[in-house]
């Protein structure tokens, strides 16, 4: 599948965050190649807007787009085949293995009566071991520690293939060499001509691997663009309420707080 | 433990994928068997087949074709009904613990039943109550757990239990209030009998139907497993898919509530001991719920009708006798 021409895309768009002013509304596209992180503090909004972009809840005011067509005019299972999304959360209230996990990724490719065939298996595999779960495939999902869990999502979401990734903070619970590997699966995804998404609570990963910033604050006021434009400390401070000291190591910035 | 659990995973119906369902088969067969071998008069494998194929001595064709055989099938085709309808619910409300007892829905068809019985209506009336009552229950529940738009699962069960609970009161009152005389059939009603099933058809019409309604659903069941949201990002329409779930399992609960009382106990059981065994594929679980449900309400039955003969037990204690130890049992094995 190749890069599609217009991606993701969000018009005039206000998320609908209970007891909140409209603030402002948001006008940008998730681009094939494309990597936005989205920065805020706790409560700003970055879930709602990740779930109103793949068209989970509906947003307030505006239109979210993808290929130009809004997404109340896609068939649920069209879209699925377009976007993909990594929960935050995740309901494992009953038993199932990581492969079975891995492998529901892609329900929507098939039709009801189908099984999944020998190219389905072959596609979570490869998910399974891009993620370096080959060893765990048949362990229960109730065993694995939170980062394996975690990457078992990644996993899902890269088995479903999509062109859009919204991935809500893909790094959560994984260790150092993990939450690299994790960005480093989604700049590969955009390299390839997909469009990316993420919710990012490390300020440091954002500097590093995203092309994009949008930052997002409490009061529904938000600001975006190419991220060496927005990684101003003074914007991030206002931002986290939180005084910060940027230095640069490695060609990328890095912002500590300051006591 | 899980590497020795056979998983549906090899693509297509492998014989792997199968095995337990063999199994299943094999014990629903072997169930009907004894139903139709054991009671007042017991009859031998080889005279069973003869009357099974037409022959036989006319005493033992009338006791196994026009008594015993209805019975038996219509245990099945009962069990079979409240094991779709608790595994149905238990993916509904991602809650392996939810079943058509919780809900209310049995509640609401015993209250209805009773009030029959308490106005003196025939046996027909009375089944027909308890559909009602089945349905209606169902309709408030999701009616009330809709209300304010924020419905969840956990909204649907808790105002499940809720009317649960009522609809026990509502019971309790209708005990107490009705004549000496008309308790005992009342209370045998309360625990599940087979004695009056009559015709064992509607029961089994409705589980092939409703297998056949949900074997297709089976992966798309296997993902809302996961959640709404995750089902939905996966193209699940949710909220149809919901919807027709509900309306599903409250109308096989309330077939199977019509044939034979309120049989506790299967709906909770059943899906929740394959699922210890067999993993939560949907496209497994469901007919082996099928087959299990029916196998083990069959054997019940049978033994409640023939353990103190000639008196008979209500089948619903039997099944708690069976199922409680065996829950457990199984239940503390899982946890290694």
């Amino acid at each position: 599948m190749g890069p599609k021409e217009l991606g993701l895309e969000a018009r005039g768009l206000v998320i609908d965050v209970p007891g909140r002013p409209d603030g402002r509304a948001l006008d940008l596209a998730i681009e094939p190649g494309q990597r936005w992180g989205v920065l805020g503090p706790n409560g700003a909004g970055k879930t709602t807007l990740l779930h109103t972009l793949a068209g989970l809840r509906p947003p307030r005011a505006g239109q979210v787009r993808l290929d130009g067509r809004g997404l109340a005019h896609w068939r649920r299972r069209a879209l699925a085949r377009r976007l993909g999304v990594v929960f935050q959360e995740r309901h494992d209230d009953f038993p199932a293995t990581v492969r079975e996990t891995a492998l529901i990724g892609r329900h929507p490719f098939l039709s009801p009566w189908r099984q999944e065939g020998p190219e389905d298996h072959a596609r979570a595999a490869a998910a399974l071991e891009r993620l370096e779960l080959s060893h765990l495939a048949e362990r229960e999902l109730s065993t694995l520690s939170g980062g394996e869990r975690q990457r078992v999502s990644l996993a899902t979401v890269l088995t479903q293939a999509p062109d859009v990734w919204l991935a809500d903070e893909p790094t959560n619970h994984l260790d150092l060499h993990h939450q690299v590997a994790a960005m480093a699966l989604l700049a590969e995804q955009a390299d390839r001509g997909h469009g990316v998404m993420m919710c990012l609570h490390d300020l440091n990963l954002a500097a590093r691997w995203c092309s994009h910033l949008l930052l997002l604050y409490p009061d529904g006021e938000a600001c975006w663009g190419e991220a060496q434009a927005m990684l101003t400390v003074e914007a991030l401070e206002r931002l986290y309420r939180q005084k910060l000291l940027c230095v640069e190591v490695d060609g990328a910035p890095v912002f500590v707080p300051t006591r | 433990m899980s590497g020795a659990r056979a998983r549906g995973l090899s693509p297509g119906l492998s014989p792997r994928w199968r095995h337990p369902l063999v199994w299943l088969a094999l014990a629903a067969l072997l169930s009907q068997g004894l139903a139709l071998s054991l009671g007042s008069v017991a009859i031998g494998p080889d005279e069973l087949v003869r009357v099974l194929t037409g022959g036989g001595e006319a005493l033992h064709r009338t006791l196994v074709l026009e008594l015993r055989l209805p019975r038996a099938l219509a245990a099945f085709g009962t069990g079979a009904l409240l094991a779709m309808a608790g595994a149905l619910m238990q993916i509904l409300l991602r809650n392996p613990l939810a079943d058509p007892y919780v809900l209310g829905l049995s509640g609401g068809a015993s209250v209805a039943a009773l009030a029959a019985m308490l106005a003196g209506l025939g046996a027909a009336l009375v089944g027909g109550a308890a559909f009602a009552g089945a349905l209606a229950s169902t309709l408030i529940v999701f009616g009330l757990a809709h209300g304010g738009g924020s419905w969840t699962p956990t909204r649907l069960l808790l105002t499940g239990v809720v009317m649960a609970s009522g609809w026990g009161a509502l019971i309790s009152f209708l005990l107490a209030v009705s004549p000496v005389e008309r308790l005992p059939g009342m209370l045998y009603w309360l625990m599940g009998d087979l004695a009056y099933a009559g015709s064992p058809w509607p029961v089994l019409v409705m589980a092939a139907a409703a297998l056949a309604v949900v074997l297709p659903l089976g992966r798309t069941l296997n993902v809302l497993a996961r959640g709404g949201l995750q089902a939905a990002a996966l193209g699940v329409a949710v909220r149809p898919l919901e919807w027709a779930l509900y309306l599903l399992a409250s109308l096989v609960t309330a077939v199977a509530v019509t044939t034979a009382g309120s049989v506790g106990f299967v709906g909770l059981m059943v899906p929740h001991m394959l699922r210890l065994r067999l993993g939560n594929d949907q496209r497994r679980i469901l007919p082996a719920s099928l087959l299990a449900g029916g196998a083990l309400l069959t054997l019940a039955d049978t033994l409640a009708r023939t353990l103190i003969a000639p008196q008979q037990l209500p089948v619903g204690v039997i099944t708690a006798l069976i199922g409680v130890p065996t829950f457990l049992f199984l239940l503390q094995r899982s946890r290694r």
